[in-house]
């Protein structure tokens, strides 16, 4: 049995009272790291092999690297708790349950990369997640964890927290910045980076909950002990939200790189009424859909790319065999088409009419061809959109298509599902 | 008109950012607050608050969802009928409490208590299906627990 790192503290009764979070060894690491070169931190961050959790597996490390040294210049760091990949329920426990560690994370961060302002940019339906972050940074500050001077240092540090109002494409970093400044949030073009010119023009590293999360544990134990964990290029305990047809939804850590099979059959409790695996989205709706051939892929960045889908959020969405998969890739069409923000042609109509092919064929009222017409539409999109949002919608698509073609056709020949369906 | 209190708020919040219009969308917040949903009135106070032209205010509101630009009921309910909950039977949650509410989806009870919509994933996909209303999430919904949580608020 793996021992949870990020999740240790997550059944202690008021795990989210400082209190608790001391009397658990919290805020040693941050005492630690005030007594640390800055440089040596983001080494060690970069040496753990830290990968960015909130999709891209960026090397955080390397990220902090980028942001300019001069110590003239103000710089943010922005926390994405945006959370809104369908699928996805990890960063609101962490945020919900142990949200010091979440800080702790952060104090460490800005502290590495000199940045005296922080924002947490929390998905507005987060009620409780915005009120526990809120409380736990007054509980921080009146323990002299944040606030100026920290601990004696000349190391002084505001972290706020801002609520988002429901547009899931807050959570693609740049369109983030955008809203935190008040803004539509469209994507902004890169470069330049947010490293170079981030929130309000100046440097700025923006980082998912977990990946910070994961901060404080790599400054107490070592990088070479994080490293150690799961494959040598994808290290470190990871976050699997599992949900759909199994025994037993829920978040399981585990080290990167478990097999799929295992998550959904040993931790998961396997599917449902003992029936048959149809599909499994790997990594949230933007990721997509593997069969049951690829259970035994190791569930880490680069295992996952090969086999043509992503790691994405780490959420597993199991379908048993009675799932539509017409009406499953319908729903997550019109999530994307409900959420492309509108900014870039290609993205804005192609979904569109990508979403009105795939509601007449779910509907009974498909014309020959359609599957086609769907095929040739996602090639009008991939690889010609501003920001990775319209991609990740074909990807799904195709994903489907390519491993259930039979089923879509059966639904334009025969007007009808080709399963009797599940959803109760 | 905002409240003393609601104008206070809002230029403290200016504390808080490099910048006025960041404060537009908590100042948002309050607005819906303070009159139940996003007024005209209340954008254009809020613009005069923070120096802003109004557009830079109603382009905000009309974008972020979970501005109401028109009156909700008193519990907002909203479904979560994305891919988890779908699996695991959203669509008759939905009809559930549809049935039970006497409305259909983004219509409200004539007594104004309650508004009935489907929403985008919630972040509570272990615990399907779901629903929230107004800022607390119920999980895990049979019938019976809807009719239990329903018989709590009338
Ligand atoms: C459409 C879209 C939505 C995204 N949503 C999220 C999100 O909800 N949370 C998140 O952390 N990252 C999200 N990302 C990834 C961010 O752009 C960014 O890569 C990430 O926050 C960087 O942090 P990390 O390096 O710690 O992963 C999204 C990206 C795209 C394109
Ligand atoms: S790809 Fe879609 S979400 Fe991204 S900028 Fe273009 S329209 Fe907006
Ligand atoms: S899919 Fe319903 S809460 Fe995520």
């Amino acid at each position: 049995m793996f021992e949870p790192i990020i999740l240790k503290n997550i059944n202690v009764p008021d795990s989210f009272k400082i209190e608790t979070y001391l009397n658990n060894g919290g805020y040693q690491a941050f005492k630690k790291a005030l007594k640390l070169n800055t440089d040596t931190i983001i080494q060690m961050v970069k040496d753990s092999g830290l990968r960015g959790r909130g999709g891209a597996g960026f090397s955080t490390g390397l990220k902090w690297s980028f942001i300019p040294k001069d110590p003239t210049i103000p710089k943010y760091l922005c926390c994405n708790a945006d959370e809104g990949e369908p699928g996805t329920y990890k960063d609101r426990a962490i945020i919900e349950k142990d949200p010091h560690q979440l800080i702790e994370g952060m104090a460490i961060a800005c502290y590495a990369i000199g940045a005296a302002n922080a924002y947490i940019y929390i998905r507005g339906e987060f009620a409780l997640g915005a009120d526990r972050l809120e409380d736990a940074i007054r509980e921080a500050y009146s323990k002299g964890y944040l606030g100026k001077n920290i601990l004696g240092s000349n190391f002084s540090l505001n972290i706020y927290v801002h609520r988002g109002a429901g547009a899931y494409i807050c959570g693609e970093e740049t369109a983030l910045l955008e809203s935190l400044e008040g803004r539509r949030a469209l994507p902004r073009i890169k470069p330049p980076f947010p490293a170079q010119v981030g929130l309000f023009g100046k440097p700025t590293v923006i980082n998912n909950v977990e990946t910070l999360a994961c901060v404080p544990h790599i400054i107490n134990r070592g990088a070479s002990w994080f490293a150690s964990i799961g494959p040598a290029k994808s290290p470190g305990p990871k976050l699997f939200g599992v949900s759909g047809h199994v025994n037993k939804p829920g978040l399981y850590e585990l080290p990167m790189g478990t097999p799929l099979r295992e998550i959904i059959y040993t931790y998961a409790g396997g599917i449902k009424g003992d029936r048959r695996l149809k599909a499994v989205i790997p990594g949230g709706v933007s990721a997509p859909m593997l069969i049951e051939k690829d259970l035994d892929t190791p569930m880490d960045f680069d295992s996952l790319a090969a086999k043509g889908t992503m790691l994405g959020s780490g959420a597993v969405v199991v379908m048993d065999e009675r799932t539509c998969i017409v009406k499953a890739a319908l729903i997550i069409h019109e999530f994307f088409h409900h959420e492309s923000c509108g900014k870039c042609t290609p993205c804005r109509e192609g979904l569109d009419w990508i979403v009105k092919v795939m509601r007449r064929v779910e509907h009974g009222e498909g014309k020959e061809g359609d599957i086609d017409l769907l095929l040739k539409l996602c090639g009008d999109v991939f690889g010609r959109t501003f920001c990775p949002l319209g991609d990740g919608a074909v990807m799904a698509l195709r994903g489907a298509i390519n491993n259930f073609k039979e089923e879509f056709e059966y639904h334009v020949k025969n007007k009808r599902c080709m399963v009797n369906g599940a959803g109760r | 008109m905002l409240s003393e209190g609601a104008v206070k708020e809002i230029n403290e919040l200016t504390g808080k950012y490099a910048n006025s219009r960041s404060v537009v969308m908590p100042a948002l917040y309050v607005v819906q607050r303070e009159y139940g949903y996003i007024t005209e009135e209340g954008m254009r106070e809020v613009a005069n608050i923070l120096g802003l032209r109004p557009i830079q205010v109603f382009e905000i509101a009309t974008f972020y969802t979970m501005y109401n630009k028109k009156p909700v009921g008193k519990y907002h309910i909203q479904v979560c009928t994305n891919i988890s909950c779908s699996l695991l039977g959203a669509e008759y949650i939905v009809d559930v409490l549809s049935k039970k509410l006497g409305i259909k989806v983004k219509e409200t009870t004539p007594d104004k208590k309650f508004t009935l919509s489907a929403v985008e994933c919630l972040g509570s996909c272990g615990t399907a299906p779901m629903m929230q209303i107004n800022d607390n999430y119920y999980e895990d919904l049979t019938e019976e627990k809807i009719e239990e949580i329903l018989k709590s608020f009338r």
